[in-house]
């Protein structure tokens, strides 16, 4: 018998616990470790934020759902792991401690054979003075909670504008180094949809703050698609929606200090500005969770196992190169730490071998360029590929038997740029493949046939449709398993 | 009558590409868009088969 424990349950970990509980023999055991109660589909958090959906909408407890499975639930968040064991034992354990209300704080040790790290990652607000709706004066909408309290203050604006108040919404990026534009594009939209349904969108100036060198760059270094008998950079389109909705754009900018009203940044050219805001949403860096990694004897590993940044090293090369010379074939393809090889991390948690937009830094020396994006698609096809491979490392494999290389996958993005059923609409986009692969496609890096993008009802529709699908699929009612993930 | 002021050029907003009323009219028409939502359906489905 053996036991595989799963260290987090957003779409990566919960997606792996599922396929586990699927094909794992009913001997073998599976534990899944989340400081969080409930499971959330983040990608809907933009209509909690607009007041379109609630919390609940978007959320469900974690342990109702494992309680009708074999899935042993621990309500605790991941402080180390020990791949040796210890002084006592050689068997590998993570030592957690609980958040389940009158346990908090209760340190438990949890012995594994496989161990999955899809913690997702820290919301590094801490990055930028000023930064966050905790200590800082903006808000977030990167969990269910935040979007709700970033909806109640959006509320007070709206009623703002009403009593005809002239009002500046900034929404973008807080640092130079964010990823999850795509989150911040969906929100700056349907923002703005709301307050033209509202009818006071003439009052608000809204303005897009991004650390990416172009608009619709979305850490992939943008993408080019086919249309009107040209072949187009999505900076285009992008720039288009902008304009037709009225938004301006600031690009290659480093958020420095949020201020009540005032957001200060410096920009590519090294130079520094100030821009007023009286309501702003500006996503976080992420970094790492803060797991640290011990030897048999105490040594500390977490330098071995972990990247600088706090993300699991695996089977990536991380052989600093300039960015001429990176290469699809430098992107991991089974997610397995090269160390400890019954240690994967997937999702968020995995540590990318580089950017994939060019690295750029400002003249005076600071990076901004956004970091690589590990959307829920992708996130989803690497946790099906890493409990193929354990099944079948429990069956005798000797080496990972499945990969999902994000230079080999490709991925959808449908964002909403407005919730209505009949005057909603979405921008559709598709790129295959994330990285991309000069060798294999030398012009563009990507292939056009499956590289495209369209905005409309139409992708409303199947956005909704994706809200629906993927939490019927999470709770794990019956016939998830026919469901594409 | 009042003169409508120049369009200023030169401006952020000048260069991009705006949709046409037709173009925004085919976004939200409904026949038009259960189309395309069969169509991004299959493109999706095509993603996933080369993806897996």
């Amino acid at each position: 018998m053996a036991r595989v424990v799963v260290l987090g349950a957003g779409i990566a970990g919960h997606t792996a616990a599922r396929y586990l509980h699927l094909w794992l023999p009913k001997a073998h055991e599976i534990v899944v470790v989340s400081p969080n109660p409930k499971w959330n589909w983040i990608p809907s958090n933009i209509w909690v934020g607009v007041g379109q959906l609630t919390e609940q909408d978007v959320t469900f407890d974690l342990a109702e759902i494992y309680k009708k499975t074999r899935i042993d639930f621990r309500q605790a968040k991941g402080l180390s792991l020990h791949p040796e064991g210890n002084a006592a034992s050689a068997r590998p354990y993570v030592t957690v401690e609980s958040t389940l209300p009158g346990r908090e704080g209760q340190l438990e040790n949890i012995e594994y054979d496989y161990l999955i790290n899809a913690t997702g990652p820290k919301l590094n607000f801490g990055a930028t003075e000023g930064l966050g709706p905790e200590q800082g004066h903006t808000v977030s909408v990167c969990t269910a909670g935040h979007a709700k309290e970033a909806n109640d203050k959006l509320q007070v604006l709206v009623d703002a504008l009403k009593r005809g108040e002239k009002k500046t919404i900034v929404i973008g990026t807080g640092h130079g180094t964010c990823t999850c534009q795509g989150a911040a594009f969906e929100y700056i939209y349907n923002v703005d949809h709301i307050l033209r349904e509202q009818g006071v969108r003439q009052q608000a100036r809204i303005v897009w703050l991004s650390n990416e060198y172009e608009l619709g760059d979305f850490g992939m270094g943008g993408v080019h698609i086919e249309r009107g008998g040209y072949i187009t950079n999505g900076k285009t389109f992008a720039e288009s929606l902008m304009v037709e909705r009225g938004i301006e754009w600031i690009v290659r900018a480093h958020v420095k200090k949020v201020e009540a009203g005032k957001i200060h940044y410096e920009t590519l050219d090294g130079s520094f500005h100030a821009l007023e805001s009286d309501f702003s949403m500006l996503i976080p860096p992420f970094s790492g969770v803060g797991l640290k990694a011990f030897g048999r004897a105490e040594n500390d590993l977490t330098a071995q196992i972990f990247a600088p940044s706090g993300f699991m090293k695996v089977d990536a090369d991380y052989t600093a190169r300039p960015y001429a010379d990176w290469s699809a074939a430098d992107w991991p393809r089974t997610y397995q730490n090269p160390s400890y090889a019954n240690l994967f991390a997937i999702g968020i948690a995995f540590a990318p071998p580089h950017l994939i937009s060019k690295p750029m830094q400002s003249a005076n020396g600071t990076p901004i360029n956004p970091a690589p994006p590990r959307t829920g698609m992708p996130s989803a096809a690497m946790a099906i590929a890493v409990a193929k491979s354990i099944r079948d490392l429990l069956n005798g494999a000797e080496k990972p038997t499945h990969t999902a290389s994000m230079a080999q996958m490709g991925a959808a993005c449908v964002a909403s740029t407005g919730a209505h059923l009949l005057r909603g609409s979405a921008a559709t986009m598709t790129v295959y493949p994330i990285v991309p692969d000069y060798e294999k496609y030398p012009e563009y890096g990507r292939d056009l046939e499956l590289t495209f993008g369209e905005i409309g009802l139409a992708g409303h529709w199947m956005k909704t449709l994706l809200h629906h699908t993927f939490i019927y699929q999470a709770r794990m009612l019956p016939g998830w398993r026919l469901l594409p993930d | 009558m009042i003169k409508p002021a120049n369009k200023e050029p030169y401006q952020q907003a000048y260069y991009p590409p705006v949709p046409t009323g037709l173009t925004r009219a085919m976004r939200n028409n409904i026949v038009w868009q259960i189309v395309r939502f069969f169509v991004i359906n299959m493109k999706m489905l095509k993603l996933m088969r080369k993806s897996h």
